[in-house]
Formats: structure tokens, C-alpha cells, sequence
């Protein structure tokens, strides 16, 4: 009897089948490429209005600052934002991913997208990888039902909280929302409890810096605050500028403006079904 | 022949020597903590220092004991405060004891500073640590003497370094972010118990350790002053702790909607109430919460 004649439907999950011969090469010597993480301040808070989220904009690969003013606080839907920790990769592919599934859900349903479906939808995905999805997230957004803030971790858990912070910069973040929050914030007492949090982590804590991006999600209407604050500037430029040594010769200057790729067409045909 | 055999007679000694002296290294060597105290703050006030800790010995995740004073007086001038190993700690104290008693038996009029004991405690604990025995403790070293006021921290590695404010263990990720930005130069008294106790009540939220039992102790150039211990009031009334999973499918919790009547409807109509098909049970917290 030959096994092969069997056919067994491939199993769901992750496919383990290469962990073996990983193991065998780092013992080999042989050392994999490091992640690139956000090692991170990210944190969100419950006002009165709705939900603030905050995040810091340093990316790193080991101990080099790879990204100085990366994006960490992802879209989700309109009224659903998501700040992400941990392997960038798995936070921006899984909050895409996510973010086209909650569209196609609104398309279906025809109504606004919820924050528990995008926390369900997420936290599915990251239990079924066990873990291995290094995605640590703030999820944030006010829906029909009202304001809303969770946290998901990466092996599936998720909390329900009034006040959140996840990343390396967390602790020193929560000090912060555990000394200062209060019930019913205005926006105002919100932002700034937000950027004192994120401000904390930036600077007590070596994988998070450079500047702190803002998020303010209220009920049918959202702000996104990009560099709200950069408490990191460059002080001492050289005021010469950058030149090339007087050696170098130039050859030829060209100068190509940039134009537009796409040409939108007002009226063309409609797709063939 | 005998070359050979004297060789090995000398190779069989030095073995023997060798396993004596690997089986008494292991016996005597730290390897782990077992009874251990979580972390101590500490900051400089106006008239001297300021420290606080909380009085919880753990036995790995056992509270086993609820009493322990971790925050000790050394010599008229200083306070020492330690997390890590108790038993360790116990044993800093007799050395410390030990010094202090010779100091004393001069007797000219000269007494051991902050900044000496401070010294001190570090050579022992680097010295520990290259013989790869460390006592395993975060010590905080803090006193007055001669007007100066002197805070120093050693770690079992015997790492030490002299601060306006410091802290040991978790205190190092959650207080000092609060103590760097909050901490100015003469702060008062109560100021300073103050942001000790803010520094502190994070510190039970958030550390798995921690015991809501507290002492702070007070140096200045009058004296020592060890607070009776007391706990602190938390908060734990957040709405969002409440009823965390309103609103979710298949929860325990229902939202109640109350919709305004239309004004433009001349009759008057009773309020629509939407119920689940399950209704949960009606506990007490939920009654005050809807009645609410």
C-alpha cells in the first residue's frame, strides 16, 4: 500500500515544517536577518468624547534606528484607527489585511464598521499563528455603540480598557495614564495626557523617540495629527550645506520634472464584466 | 618510569585539589534569589531624603511574609534601603553593624558618613560579584551629614551611582519616569511624601509583587524617622471597569436605549425598550448601573 495514494487536505495554522532545519542552521552558526521592530511607545485613552491614540515614530533594526518618523497609528476604517508594537511587518500586513476585510464587511452589510468586529477579525488571525505574529496592538474607534478601546497581544488575547499602553515604552507610559487619568477628559486634557505619555516613553525608554503622532477619533468625525510634537529636533546643522569635493567633476545636468503617471479619463468606458 | 608516575601522582593530586575546591565554590555560591522584596524609591527633599518601600517578602509567587522592614537605619547619618534576597539583606546589615561598631570604638569624634558607608557597601558587593557569589540585592544608600544631603544607589553587580532620586527593581521603568518629571530641587515635606506615594500606588497597580502595605522613612540632620505602616487608597471605579463587554454579542451585558419620542407624533408614546431574547441575570451592580 503506498501512503502517497492518500490525500490529505493541507491542516490550517502555521506550517512548522521548516523550524527544523532553522534550528539546525543556527546551530550551524548560521544567523537569520533581525526583525525590524517598532520597539515602541504606543498608547490609547477613553475620553469623553471618544478615543485618543498616541504613538511614537521611532523603527528600529537591533540596536540601529532604522526609520526616524515611521507611522505607526494605522487606518482601519474611518471611524476605527490602530497603532501598532512589535515587527513592523506584522503590524502593517495585519492591519492591512484586516482593514480590506472590515471594507468588504461594510460593502456586505452596508452599514459602519464596528471596533469588536475589527478586534475579532484581528484577534482570529493572530491566535490561529500562536504567537509567531509579532503584532502587539492598540485598537481604537467610536461606532454605534460608543467609544471603544482594546488591547490585543500577540499570541490572541485581547482587554477592554479605559486607558492602554503597549510597547517597550510601556511602562514608562503607564506610570503616566495610572498617576494622572481621570473619568470624562476633555479633548484638550486628553491630547496632552496623551503626549505626556508618549513624551515619558521617548524619553525613558531607548527603543521609542524622534517626534509623537496623535489620533483623536469622536463620533462621526476623526483627526489624525501627524508629528503633533517633535520634542527631538535637529539642533546643530552645518550651516555650509553638503557639497561634493572640489575634485568632482560635473559632466551633465539634467532636470526632469515629475508628472503624473496616471491620467484620469472623465467619462471612459466602463469595465468589460 | 618514575617521571611517569610522578606525573601522575602529581595530576591526582591536583585533580583531588580541584574537585575540592569545585564542591566547595558550588556549595557557597548564589545562584538564584529565594525570599526576595520588591522595589524601594527614594528621593532627596529639602531638609535630607525621603524613601519609601513597601513590606512584602515574596517567596517566588507566594506573599509569604507581610511584615518585613526593608528600609533600615546605618550609623546616626544614613538609611539603607534593599530589594532582592532578604536573608542577603540581613547579612549587609551585620557587616554594616560590624563597621559601625569599630567606627565607634575610635571614638574621636568622627562618624561614617552616607557617602562612606556608600562606598563601602559598594566594594563589598563588586568584590562579591567577582568571585561570582553576589548578594543578591538592589541596595539605596541616602543621608545627610554636615548640611550635605547624599543619595547613592549599588547594584549587585556592584553598578553605583550617586542621584537626586532613585529607585530599585520595577521602580527603575515605572517611578522614574514620574520622579524625572516631576522631582525639583527643595521640595517640601508633604510635597515630597507625596510624589513618593504617587510613585508608590503605580507601583501596586502595576507590579505583581507589591503589597499595599507601606513604610517611608525620613533622614535628616536631626535624625531618623521610620513611618508606622499604612496602605494607600486606589481607585478602581472606572465606568469601562464596570460593564467592560456592553455592546458585544453573546456578553452578559445589554445595552438599553431609551429613543426620545418624535415630536412630530401627536400621540404619546411609551419609550421603546430593546431586551436581548436572553435576559441575564439581574444582579445587584447591574440594577444600580441601568438605575443609574
Amino acid at each position: 500500500m503506498s501512503n502517497s495514494a492518500i490525500d490529505v487536505p493541507p491542516k490550517g495554522g502555521f506550517s512548522f515544517d521548516l523550524c527544523r532545519r532553522n534550528d539546525m542552521l543556527s546551530k550551524k552558526g548560521v544567523q537569520p536577518p533581525s526583525y525590524r521592530k517598532t520597539g515602541t511607545t504606543i498608547v490609547g485613552l477613553v475620553f469623553q468624547d471618544g478615543v485618543i491614540l498616541g504613538a511614537d515614530t521611532r523603527a528600529t533594526e537591533g540596536p540601529i534606528v532604522c526609520d526616524k518618523n515611521c507611522e505607526k497609528i494605522h487606518y482601519m476604517a474611518p471611524n476605527i484607527y490602530c497603532c501598532g508594537a512589535g515587527t513592523a511587518a506584522d503590524t502593517e500586513a495585519v492591519t492591512d489585511m484586516v482593514s480590506s476585510q472590515l471594507q468588504l464587511h461594510r460593502y456586505h452589510t452596508g452599514r459602519e464598521s464596528r471596533v469588536i468586529t475589527a478586534l475579532t477579525l484581528l484577534k482570529k488571525h493572530l491566535f490561529n499563528y500562536q504567537g509567531h505574529v509579532s503584532a502587539a496592538l492598540v485598537l481604537g474607534g467610536v461606532d454605534v455603540t460608543g467609544p471603544h478601546l482594546h488591547t490585543i497581544y500577540p499570541h490572541g488575547s485581547t482587554d477592554t480598557l479605559p486607558f492602554a499602553t503597549m510597547g517597550s515604552g510601556s511602562l514608562a507610559a503607564m506610570a503616566m495614564f495610572e498617576s494622572k487619568y481621570k473619568e470624562g477628559l476633555t479633548r484638550d486634557e486628553g491630547i496632552k495626557l496623551v503626549v505626556e505619555a508618549i513624551c515619558s516613553g521617548i524619553f525613558n525608554d531607548l527603543g521609542s523617540g524622534s517626534n509623537v503622532d496623535v489620533c483623536v477619533i469622536t463620533k462621526g468625525h476623526k483627526e489624525y495629527l501627524r508629528n503633533h510634537l517633535l520634542p527631538n529636533p535637529r539642533t546643530f546643522v552645518n550651516p555650509k550645506g553638503f557639497s561634493f569635493t572640489k575634485k568632482t567633476e560635473v559632466l551633465l545636468t539634467k532636470i526632469t520634472p515629475l508628472k503624473e503617471k496616471v491620467e484620469v479619463i472623465e467619462g471612459g468606458d466602463a469595465m468589460e464584466e | 618510569m618514575t617521571r611517569k608516575t610522578s606525573l601522575t601522582m602529581e595530576s591526582n593530586q591536583s585533580n583531588q585539589h580541584n574537585s575540592l575546591l569545585a564542591s566547595e565554590a558550588d556549595s557557597q555560591r548564589t545562584l538564584y534569589p529565594y525570599v526576595t522584596g520588591t522595589s524601594v524609591v527614594a528621593i532627596k527633599y529639602k531638609d535630607g531624603i525621603l524613601m519609601a518601600s513597601d513590606m512584602g517578602g515574596s517567596y517566588g509567587s507566594t506573599l509569604r511574609y507581610k511584615s518585613v522592614e526593608r528600609i533600615k537605619p546605618v550609623g546616626k547619618h544614613s538609611l539603607l534601603g534593599a530589594s532582592g534576597e532578604i536573608s542577603d539583606f540581613q547579612e549587609i546589615l551585620r557587616y554594616l553593624d560590624e563597621l559601625i561598631l569599630y567606627d565607634n570604638m575610635w571614638d574621636d569624634g568622627n562618624s561614617l558618613g552616607p557617602k562612606e558607608v556608600h562606598s563601602y557597601l559598594t566594594r563589598v558587593m563588586y568584590n562579591r560579584r567577582n568571585k561570582f557569589n553576589p548578594l543578591w540585592n538592589s541596595l539605596i544608600l541616602g543621608g545627610v551629614k554636615n548640611g550635605h544631603k547624599y543619595l547613592g544607589m549599588v547594584s549587585m553587580i556592584g553598578v553605583n551611582f550617586e542621584d537626586d532620586h532613585v529607585a530599585t527593581g520595577f521602580g527603575n521603568h515605572l517611578a522614574r519616569p514620574i520622579l524625572r518629571d516631576e522631582w525639583h530641587e527643595n521640595l517640601s515635606f508633604e510635597d515630597g511624601v507625596k510624589l513618593l506615594e504617587k510613585c508608590m500606588r503605580v507601583l501596586l497597580y502595576r507590579d505583581r509583587s507589591a503589597i499595599n502595605k507601606l513604610q517611608i522613612a525620613k533622614i535628616t540632620e536631626e535624625g531618623v524617622t521610620v513611618s508606622q505602616p499604612y496602605s494607600l487608597k486606589t481607585f478602581w471605579g472606572f465606568s469601562a471597569f464596570q460593564n467592560p463587554t456592553v455592546g458585544a454579542e453573546g456578553s452578559w451585558w445589554v445595552v438599553v436605549r431609551w429613543v426620545r419620542p418624535n415630536p412630530d407624533q401627536k400621540k404619546l408614546r411609551r419609550p421603546p425598550l430593546l431586551l436581548p431574547l436572553i435576559l441575564p441575570p439581574r444582579s445587584p451592580q447591574l440594577a444600580a448601573n441601568l438605575d443609574a
